[in-house]
């Protein structure tokens, strides 16, 4: 059953091939006896997620099939979900346990989602690896010596070696769409607003996105109805109406314009991973649609708007853990400021403490208008270039990642060679646009990934062209060898 | 600027005014606003900054803030930007403060105060910005350990923040009593300062003629306007004395202790945060437009000022006596309710600003927790009015009031205080005076007409005293003089 992707799975209920049950069942044998190579899961909640197969079994027998009956679901360890610890990949909420459950995880579970467990991350979702998680790496399941990207390591890996045919993730800087293309899955951002952020754990609000990551875009397409809509307890979230995104996916790409910034092609770029994604370019143009060369010329400022906005709002966000109402608290506290001192110096991790340390400074008196308002600024003019490329195109493609995964470690001890792999994917969500990654082939044995970006709400089409290519190649679905 | 020199030091002070507005949930949660329950009964999930949970804004609070703009004929915010005050304690849960700062929703204004010698002064206010609340620190009751309750947090503040328009304590009062009309007339704000519902802290920095301004302090803590008016007195002559030293006065906060007239340095500018201001990422900019501005215009409830013009056209009041019965909403409220039942507006006025008044400030006491409802003191003006009491019982039947004894006529009628009415029995005593009295009649009867008047005043004395003063005075007056002459 788990080399089926998440529509194929739902067919088979349906058709009652199996049971949400012993699917279920399945894939948490599969988890219990695979993960631990991988570390994919903190947490697996094997008797809540035998009540919601029996639930929706019953659902079944009554005929009440709901877009995601009896369909396991992993969720990455952001979303609070009540009763079930959600440590966000962090030693501060390890003990932590929400009384309230996250919109994106009561949508899919409305709709009859079962929940597998909750996924490892990058600690607060800052890292492209998945090395910063307090419950340790995650591996790759293609190659256990490398990386799974991140921060939704943890999701991309369990869905790889199928241990569980769909994941939810949260992308702020490219963490649902990199560990998409390094785990040769498919993985979409949505647009800013599209999926409400109430139980989301922030790491910065004004770029966080939930998505969902499949195997194939159907997969994609399938969860993003479930998971997008307006929600009144999120006042970014946009009440717009949400496409019918299962039904547009067949349409033909004939006259589809695609733009290829020459930003995402620059001359320093791997002639592999450029290579890869002109190839998938190619296969789209066969397909019909026109390549259209266009330019986003303030991209190149992305990367440092990016780490100053993000850990600006990250200092800010990260200051309710203070050891005083929940999380980790020190041990004998001496008074208030020891109290602050080391529950957070013990807490937190390095790469959060890093993170902290450069939010507080760009926002500092003295320092707001030189960083902050500039990396506004800056913000400002990747929007426009966006807007003034969407005039002429649909989508626009490019490689997702600079680069296949690496290994573990190898790039621990330098934080800018790892923030520069999120250099294709940071733009996107810094003008808050929809974006998916697929799988486009493989280099060296390695998943390489495809970005497709939309314009707003455009996620109907993103996924579109992301499904007629999958119908015509077949790297979405190759398992690695280990995990057949 | 500054109306008085202090020892030809001139005084500046400023006011940075809280206002708690009286919207039943928080700004940014659902969770009430109620005071007085258990510690954290009203701590929603956002309020206890959960990890996920985001605000959202609670239109009412908006409004209120548009409200007091329009009050203070000040330029309404169109776009108006909460942004994150970002420092550590433990009663300010997510550890930043949204509050607005660089685009706040009330611009410029200004509020007219009256001083007691009847001159009018302008006050200029700077902007007035919408922010949340935080909780309160518990320190008592646990032992070597500090309680937090929640219930407070979230709670919606307008902050005022006025120029630094006044040059002495009495403006200062004035002023903070007219935000105070204000905030109460537009039904904003409860008004209760023992409750927190308005806090004023005060700059103050003193100099000579000329000059450029000095250093300022800002003292916290003044709950009542009696204790701003001594705070700011003490303030001003601790600087005038640091300077006369030869000593410099130090930027700092200051706490003020109302029990026993001092303040203390609470923190120097050297302990001052840096509070990285920046727009909060959860919130979308408040956008107010035009048709709200009108909607909200076309509502708004009386204001002092014009309650006062109406308080002398209606009840033909004097300016003084309608400004200060129209300066508070709870007063105005209170004397209207009287004059109306009592059927005699200067009765009621004096009422209202004599007894009434001596016997609130005597008990510290607001007019809204007064003891006497206003309908009982109109039965009593009403009492006066028909004749059925003296004014001299009526005090009488005041206290009784006040002390919790019943309506007015439940009083009058249980203790019999109505006055003696029935002639016959008031002629028996008065002939029964005038026959023990034979020197008194004789003088009375010798004198003339003018020393009649005067001469009278003992027989009506001594019938008063007879009838344990249920008499009818003027009755009385007209008897003795029937009987006396011969």
């Amino acid at each position: 059953m788990h080399d089926k992707t998440l529509t194929e799975l739902k067919a088979g209920l349906q058709a009652k091939d199996f049971s949400a049950r012993e699917l279920t069942e399945h894939f948490l044998d599969r988890i219990e006896a695979r993960d631990g190579e991988l570390n994919s899961f903190i947490t697996v909640t094997r008797e809540q997620a035998l009540r919601q197969a029996d639930a929706a079994d019953q659902a079944i027998a009554a005929g009440d099939h709901r877009l995601l009956t009896g369909l396991p679901i992993a969720h990455k360890d952001i979303f609070c979900t009540e009763g079930v610890r959600t440590s966000c990949g962090s030693r501060m909420l390890d003990n932590f346990v929400a009384p309230y459950t996250a919109t994106v995880v009561e949508n899919m579970a409305r709709e009859g989602a079962i929940m597998l467990g909750k996924t490892n991350m990058d600690e607060f979702a800052m890292g492209s690896s998945n090395e910063t998680s307090f419950y340790g790496p995650v591996r790759n399941p293609w190659d256990t010596e490398r990386v799974p990207g991140g921060s939704s390591g943890g999701a991309a890996a369990c869905l790889a070696a199928r241990l569980a045919p769909a994941a939810t993730g949260t992308d702020t800087g490219g963490s649902i769409r990199q560990p998409a293309a390094l785990n040769g899955v498919t993985g979409l951002k949505p647009t800013y607003g599209r999926v409400s952020r109430w139980g989301m754990i922030a790491f910065a609000s004004s770029l966080d996105q939930a998505g969902p990551l499949g195997l194939s875009a159907a997969d994609c397409a399938l969860m993003l109805q479930a998971m997008a809509g307006h929600d009144a307890k999120d006042s970014t979230c946009l009440n717009e109406p949400v496409d019918d995104y299962l039904g547009g996916l067949d349409q033909g790409l004939d006259g589809l314009r695609i733009g290829v910034p020459e930003e995402f092609f620059p001359d320093n770029l791997d002639g592999a991973i450029a290579d890869n994604a002109r190839e998938a370019l190619r296969e789209l143009e066969k397909q019909g649609a026109k390549l259209v060369k266009v330019s986003l010329p303030s991209i190149k400022l992305s990367v440092p708007a990016y780490y100053v906005i993000a850990p600006a709002e990250a200092s800010s966000n990260l200051s309710r853990f203070d050891g005083v109402r929940f999380g980790y608290r020190c041990e004998a506290p001496k008074d208030l400021e020891d109290l602050y001192k080391r529950s957070r110096s013990e807490g937190f991790g390095a790469e959060v403490k890093r993170r902290i340390l450069v939010g507080t400074y760009a926002l500092s008196a003295g320092y707001y208008d030189a960083y902050y308002k500039r990396a506004q600024k800056v913000r400002r003019l990747i929007r426009d270039d966006f807007a003034r490329a969407f005039k002429e195109v649909d989508v626009l493609m490019g490689p997702t990642s600079p680069e296949t995964a690496f290994k573990l470690g190898a790039k621990a001890d330098d934080p800018v060679n790892m923030y520069m792999a999120d250099v294709f994917t940071i733009a996107v969500n810094l003008a808050g646009l929809p974006a998916l990654s697929m799988p486009s082939g493989f280099i060296d044995g390695l998943p390489a990934g495809t970005q497709v970006i939309g314009n707003y709400f455009q996620e109907g089409r993103v996924l579109n062209v992301a499904h007629r290519y999958q119908l015509a190649t077949d790297w979405h679905l190759r398992i690695p060898g280990a995990f057949q | 600027m500054s109306s008085s020199l202090f020892n030809g030091w001139e005084v500046v002070i400023g006011l940075e005014v809280h206002v708690q507005l009286a919207t039943r949930s928080k700004i940014f949660s659902g969770a009430s606003t109620a005071t007085g329950d258990e510690p954290n009964r009203h701590a929603s999930l956002i309020d206890l900054g959960m990890p996920g949970t985001l605000p959202v804004v609670n239109k009412e609070a908006i409004r209120n803030a548009v409200r007091f703009g329009l009050a203070i004929n000040a330029e309404i915010g169109r776009r108006s930007v909460f942004e994150r005050k970002n420092y550590f304690y433990p009663d300010l849960p997510k550890g930043y403060q949204t509050t607005q700062l660089a685009e706040p929703i009330v611009g410029a204004g200004e509020v007219v105060i009256r001083l007691e010698d009847g001159t009018e002064k302008t006050v200029r206010i700077h902007h007035a910005h919408l922010e949340e609340d935080a909780g309160k620190s518990l320190h008592e009751d646990f032992h070597g350990q500090t309680g937090i309750d929640l219930n407070r947090a979230g709670t919606p503040l307008i902050e005022i923040v006025s120029e630094p328009d006044m040059g002495n304590a009495e403006e200062a009062v004035a002023f903070a009593r007219q935000l105070h009309a204000i905030v109460t007339s537009l039904g904003i704000c409860d008004g209760d300062m023992s409750q927190g519902n308005m806090r004023f802290d005060v700059n103050i920095s003193v100099r000579r003629p000329g000059e450029p301004l000095g250093t300022r302090t800002e003292t916290k803590n003044l709950n009542s306007f009696r204790f701003m008016e001594k705070a700011i007195k003490l303030e001003v002559e601790r600087q005038i004395d640091v300077l006369e030293d030869g000593g410099k006065i130090v930027q700092e906060t200051r706490l003020y202790n109302g029990d026993t007239n001092t303040a203390r340095s609470m923190r120097t500018k050297e302990d001052a945060n840096d509070y990285r201001y920046f727009p909060c990422p959860d919130l979308l900019p408040v956008l107010v437009s035009e048709e709200d501005i009108e909607a909200l215009r076309a509502e708004m409830p009386e204001l002092p000022d014009a309650r006062k013009a109406r308080f002398m056209d209606a009840y033909q009041l004097s300016d003084y006596d309608a400004d200060l019965l129209a300066a508070s909403i709870a007063t105005a409220r209170y004397f209207e309710t009287a004059a109306d039942h009592g059927g005699d507006a200067k009765l009621a006025a004096n009422w209202v600003m004599g007894d009434l008044a001596a016997k609130l400030n005597a008990e510290d006491l607001d007019i809204a927790h007064c003891p006497v409802p206003a309908e009982h003191l109109g039965q009593l003006i009403q009492r006066i009015k028909d004749g059925t009491i003296s004014s001299k019982i009526a005090k009488q039947v005041f206290e009784a009031c006040w002390a919790g004894d019943g309506s007015p006529d439940q009083i009058i009628e249980s203790r019999g205080l109505k006055q003696m009415s029935d002639s016959g029995e008031l002629e028996k005593i008065i002939d029964q005076i005038i026959a023990d009295s034979p020197a008194q009649v004789e003088d009375y009867r010798g004198a003339d007409e003018a020393k009649r008047k005067k001469k009278i005043g003992f027989f009506v004395g001594q019938v008063m005293k007879a009838t344990q003063g249920k008499a009818n005075p003027q009755q009385v007056n007209q008897l003795l003089q029937e009987k006396l002459t011969p």
